[in-house]
């Protein structure tokens, strides 16, 4: 469905200056895949997006989208995708049902069928009562739903959706994301869609891309990228500072142990380490450390999130600041590295 | 929530089949462009009088000093409906800096409408109230002395419809360009309007102006324009003076045209 092989893209803002946007990006999608984009912002998540519908034109490199080339044949790309970018598709001045009808008109549609399209869409994506409404009017949700409609009104095979849920508050991205997926069951198609919010890439993708600067870093389902490049965490807190260097031990001794951090700021022991299976190796450790005669006060087992896969591929946290704190100050002096 | 059942757009899953036409998808583009104007009848009707107020106070301060006659409305009308085309296809650019902003604009960049039809029928859209304002203008002149050739208002009608967009065109290309500082829109639009409107002898004849006004003007296709409007609309369809106004339009279109799509496919940037 797609294809992309070097795909490349350089802006200049200004002259002499150059910003190397996307960096030969090669990826391919089956189709009837749902694949998320994930990055920080200015990653080239939305540039990559732009390329493959059409919008602006590669540097170097090539794509096929829908099995069209996007620079020769951009117009035929143009018939095969749909497209919900980051701002609102639907114009403010424009009633509900005047863009969904003209959208049909655009594809194609007469004036018959686009208007049932129209219903069924308004009613699909729970704008019932909304068809007479300027969009102007609407609700941030309401205008998002309306949003993706639009972009579904030809029914394509493929459908791009630049950030579809931000600035949607999470009752309203829950929402946004079962209409998402019922209309690809319903409608058998592929999906690609870029985010910076990690639980959704998690929960909703089927495949994840991970992209910073430029280039994809990783690719892979959540629960491989999880697993292999993250790992569950173990903690556990004994009240003794003391038996802080033995716990360390058992710790470091567990299966794939590695990552292994004390930390002895809060006036007692917590040890906490990244191993294969947290599950198995949390009693594991509760018992060595009893025949050791160590007390464990408390243990925990922290499932990864793709934040983790992000931040042990590139030393850097995806989260918003704030949030960075454990994980960016890894050299923190109350705590100290020792080797797995 | 119900089901959705796939209606399949005509040619099948995904897409269309049938030709593109520039046609069509011109007509598609003043189509929606025309409805949030048919939605709000208020501005449909502020539009219809708002030529009427210009020609009821700046008509008899004209009249005035070309010393009265019938003659006067049989100028200044066709100068009202000009003025009103530059007004409304020279400001064609601010609505698509609004729908730039909401990203309404790329959402249409990613269908397979064709490029130009995004502006030639943002612009031809201006020419519908326009048409309604003509005949609006027209009616209530008649009483006052003025004369309608109806074959020559309609070619005239025509004529500013291909300079219009033209303008309009250009209108976009100026969005365009200054999308990331919207408020150069309207100091760009106003820095070329006045030139453009006062150099074409649109409000006051050029004949008693100063020799470098007039030298000018010979440089402004909307004097040539407007030149032949009066002539259309005195029902003159032959002369020489309405030829050179279609040439001027024509040209006008040209431009616009080119620049505007050269502007267009560059603006996803």
């Amino acid at each position: 469905m797609i294809r992309t092989r070097s795909l490349t893209k350089d802006f200049t803002p200004s002259r002499g200056k150059t910003v190397h946007a996307v960096r030969g990006v090669t990826l391919d999608v089956e189709p009837g895949e749902l694949v998320a984009v994930l990055g920080p912002n200015g990653a080239g998540k939305t540039t990559t997006m732009r390329m493959l519908t059409t919008l602006i034109p590669p540097t170097a490199g090539s794509a096929e989208v829908a099995g069209f080339d996007v620079v020769t044949a951009s117009a035929q790309v143009r018939r095969h995708i749909g497209y919900v970018g980051q701002g609102n598709g639907a114009a403010h001045a424009q009633r509900v049902r005047d863009e969904l009808n003209s959208q049909g008109a655009i594809y194609g549609l007469d004036r018959a069928s686009s208007r049932r399209r129209t219903g069924e869409l308004l009613e699909a994506l729970d704008l019932g009562d909304l068809g007479g409404r300027k969009v102007s009017d609407l609700s941030g949700g309401q205008r998002r739903r309306l949003d993706v409609a639009i972009g579904l009104v030809h029914a394509p095979t493929l459908l791009f959706l630049d950030e579809p849920s931000t600035g949607l508050d999470p009752q309203n991205r829950a929402n946004l994301w079962d209409h998402i997926l019922r209309m690809r069951a319903e409608h058998d198609m592929t999906i690609v869609l870029t985010t910076h919010y990690l639980d959704e890439a998690d929960a909703m993708a089927e495949r994840v891309v991970v992209v910073d600067h430029g280039e994809v870093i990783a690719d892979d389902d959540p629960e491989s990228l999880k697993s292999t490049l993250a790992g569950d965490r173990v903690v556990a807190t004994t009240a003794s500072r003391d038996a802080a260097p033995t716990l360390a031990r058992l710790v470091s001794a567990l299966p794939g142990a590695r990552d292994v951090e004390v930390d002895l700021s809060t006036g007692t022991a917590q040890v906490a380490a990244r191993v294969k299976d947290g599950p198995s190796a949390l009693p594991e450790l509760v018992t060595a450390a009893v025949a050791e005669g160590v007390v464990v006060a408390g243990a925990q087992v922290h499932r990864p999130t793709l934040d983790d896969v992000f931040l042990s591929l590139t030393g850097r946290s995806l989260r918003e600041e704030g949030a960075t704190a454990r994980t960016n100050t890894p050299n923190d002096d109350t705590k100290e590295q020792v080797a797995a | 929530m119900s089901t959705l059942t796939i209606t399949h757009p005509a040619g099948g899953r995904a897409g269309v089949t049938g030709r593109r036409s520039l046609v069509r998808d011109t007509g598609i583009v003043m189509t929606r462009e025309l409805r949030p104007m048919i939605r709000n009848p208020f501005s449909l009707l502020f539009g219809m009088i708002q030529p009427l107020v210009f020609l009821g106070l700046f008509g008899p301060l004209l009249s005035g000093s070309m010393g009265g006659g019938d003659g006067v409305w049989q100028w200044f009308v066709p100068s009202i409906l000009g003025m009103t085309a530059l007004f409304g296809t020279s400001t064609t650019g601010a609505n698509l800096l609004f729908e730039f902003q909401t990203g309404a604009h790329e959402r249409m960049l990613v269908t397979p409408l064709a490029r130009p039809a995004l502006l030639v029928g943002r612009a031809l859209k201006e020419m519908v109230p326009l048409a309604g304002q003509a005949v609006v203008v027209v009616a209530v002149m008649l009483p006052f002395g003025f004369e309608l050739h109806l074959r020559g208002a309609l070619v005239g009608m025509a004529l500013l419809a291909v300079f219009g967009v033209g303008l309009g065109a250009l209108s976009y290309a100026l969005a365009v360009a200054v999308r990331k500082a919207d408020w150069m829109f309207w100091m760009v639009q106003q820095t070329f309007l006045f030139p453009l409107m006062i150099l074409s002898g649109m409000l006051l004849p050029l004949e008693t102006g100063p020799g470098w006004m007039r030298a000018l003007a010979k440089g402004n296709p909307l004097a040539y324009v407007l030149d032949a409007e009066r002539a259309l609309f005195a029902g003159d369809l032959t002369s020489s003076t309405v030829a050179w106004g279609f040439v001027a339009a024509a040209a006008t279109a040209v431009v616009g045209l080119t620049v505007g799509i050269r502007v267009m496919l560059r603006s996803a940037d």
